[in-house]
């Protein structure tokens, strides 16, 4: 009966540290918030790597295009609309677009009630993802946005019919087949949505074309000695290479199902955004 | 020849109205008409000329196979030469002296982040010192086994959980308990990349894992001084010049009571042991797991220096003792 007793007054101690809210890391005991920060650590470095190469490979304007990105889109509910929007973020998983729309749509139009699915093929992406949201303080569990581990190709948990805006920043030329991922899109999107897309794309001034090819062949050498990461950064190259070019990557859209497809060349063709409206 | 006015010293700015209005005028000129030659509207019109706007002529998707397919030849075709082993990334030799400069100065400020010590150690791997270090191999009946066998040294193939089971007198156990210790495991050794030989690239990987074995046999830690001491054993014993590099220039960046164990203590231990043990790149480490480790030792010359670990700690107490004494005596007022 003593030991009996013993037992339970353990247990009854151990219930209420952990109503205290604390929690064990590895061997140690930590308060329950300070675990997801630190188990966010240990999985940032293999996403982060991808932020560095997109300023390396843009020299850093990638920011100033994204920010032109979501200015055009003027994401947002407007004050006189009764419904929220749905965006879907698409292989975006570091969340940049996704949180930018977000704020741009509370700051210009106080639209706090729209919902955003963060949707990306990669759990770590995800990952680094919530970190960032963590580590902002906003945005994460919020029941405004998902983070959901989805193949852009299929989008098996999305509904079709359930999205006004669907959004994709350098990620369509890492999909196995463009069209399934653009037909996809389609069907996700309800009538009246906007198919978004942000991508690298054929530079049309052939002066800076050169600049660039010689630019593509010193990388993936640099990227080995900074990064000792040759083969991400010659996927790299290979994969904005066989990237459609801007009227070709139209086709595609408006073959899909889109109406009034269209493109924005930025700084001479390095990168496009693409849209199409689905009817 | 140029009279000094006021115009000419604010600059070509400064000139008179009319020629201001000549030097527009021609710019505007130059602009029109270069936008009429090669602007946007006159590339459109060559490409509809061409047949390659709206209604394609026959051969244009074809057209374009080929230069996206020309355009990802060159893009791959910047090594020197293809590659030589899987994993092999064939380097022109002025990137070569970009890597060892950039790591150099990397590896000296940050001798932690073991990308820095990798890409160094394969930087200043030249031919030479491989070739010779591979002859060696081949001049010994154990070090020709390796080389036929090429053994990888991985937890599941040396099988570390049955190590822990062994006589606490085996090199098995003692390499075992080395490794728990200092929470390593020789899984995290990179692969070798840059070396353009493939027998080369063995032999520098095979030295590149066998560096844990000499920790465990010496009882060095991971800490930077017992890293300092085995890597001038291998320079001593191998000639690795990455080892020689760090030995000389790493003591640079130590405290100053580092430094004087090093150079007192460990750094002569490690010149005399490594030159006048047996060539420890022979060694065949998976076989002598099961054998005595005094045993070992004493068949390859090969003796531990003072314990690293104990001296540091020994330090470590002696300054935790003697800030307690003066904390206890500031509160009881004797040092106002």
């Amino acid at each position: 009966m003593l030991a009996r007793s013993i037992v339970s007054r353990r247990s009854i101690a151990t219930s209420a540290r952990l109503l205290n809210g604390t929690t064990h890391f590895g061997s140690k005991t930590v308060p329950t918030e300070q675990k997801e920060k630190l188990v966010g650590n240990v999985f940032s470095s293999v996403a982060s790597k991808y932020d560095v190469m997109n300023d390396v490979m843009s020299l850093g304007i990638h920011r100033l295009w994204k920010d032109h990105f979501i200015n055009k889109l003027d994401p947002g509910k407007r004050a006189n609309s009764r419904d929220p929007m749905q965006f879907i973020d698409v292989a975006g998983g570091s969340g940049d677009i996704a949180f930018g729309i977000l704020d741009y749509a509370k700051a210009k139009h106080g639209d706090t009630v729209s919902t955003m699915d963060v949707v990306d093929i990669n759990a770590d992406m995800l990952k680094e993802g919530e970190r960032r949201a963590l580590e902002q303080g906003r945005y994460h569990r919020d029941p405004r946005v998902r983070f959901m581990v989805q193949n852009g190709e299929t989008l098996d948990e999305i509904e079709s019919n359930s999205k006004d805006v669907y959004t994709v920043s350098f990620g369509i030329r890492n999909f196995t087949n463009i069209q399934a991922g653009l037909n996809t899109a389609y069907r996700v999107l309800k009538p009246g949505g906007l198919f978004y897309c942000l991508e690298f794309s054929k530079i049309e001034n052939p002066l800076l074309d050169c600049v660039y090819q010689q630019w593509a062949k010193v990388l993936p050498v640099m990227g080995s000695i900074v990064a000792n990461d040759y083969d991400s950064y010659q996927y790299l190259v290979e994969s904005i290479e066989r990237f459609p070019d801007q009227e070709s990557f139209k086709s595609m859209i408006s073959k899909a199902g889109f109406q009034s497809a269209g493109y924005e060349s930025l700084t001479g063709g390095i990168c496009a955004i693409h849209w199409g409206v689905k009817v | 020849m140029f009279p000094i006015t006021r115009a000419t010293r604010k600059g070509a700015f400064a000139l008179s109205p009319p020629q201001n209005r000549t030097l527009l005028l021609e710019a505007l000129a130059g602009a029109v008409l270069g936008d009429l030659v090669f602007g946007r509207q006159a590339q459109l019109a060559d490409k509809m000329h061409r047949g390659e706007l709206h209604n394609r002529h026959d051969d244009y998707e074809e057209l374009q196979k080929e230069r996206t397919e020309r355009r990802l030849r060159t893009l791959r075709d910047t090594r020197p030469s293809p590659p030589n082993y899987p994993g092999h990334i064939p380097l022109h030799t002025s990137e070569k002296l970009l890597m060892f400069l950039v790591s150099g100065v990397r590896a000296f400020f940050h001798p932690e982040n073991g990308i820095n010590i990798v890409q160094l150690g394969e930087a200043s791997a030249f031919p030479v010192f491989l070739e010779s270090l591979k002859n060696t191999m081949l001049s010994d009946t154990t070090g020709r086994r390796i080389l036929r066998d090429k053994p990888d040294v991985k937890e599941d193939i040396l099988k570390m959980e049955t190590l822990e089971k062994l006589p606490k007198n085996t090199f098995g156990y003692v390499f075992y308990q080395w490794c728990r210790r200092q929470k390593v495991t020789p899984d995290t050794r990179a692969q070798v990349q840059y070396v353009d030989d493939p027998v080369h690239a063995f032999v520098f990987k095979r030295f590149r894992q066998c560096h844990d074995f000499y920790h465990a046999l010496n009882n060095a830690p991971i800490v930077i001084e017992g890293e300092i001491t085995i890597k001038a054993l291998e320079a001593a014993n191998m000639g690795v010049p990455m080892a020689a590099l760090g030995a000389l220039l790493a003591p640079l960046r130590l405290k100053p009571v580092q430094r004087k164990r090093l150079y007192e203590i460990y750094l002569p231990w490690a010149v005399r042991s490594g030159l006048s043990c047996k060539p420890l790149i022979n060694v065949y480490w998976e076989e002598q797991l099961m054998r005595d480790v005094g045993e070992l030792r004493a068949e390859l010359g090969i003796y531990p220096p003072p314990d690293l670990r104990a001296m540091r700690e020994a330090r470590k107490a002696e300054i935790k003792e003697l800030t307690a004494k003066y904390n206890i005596l500031a509160t009881k007022g004797v040092l106002r």
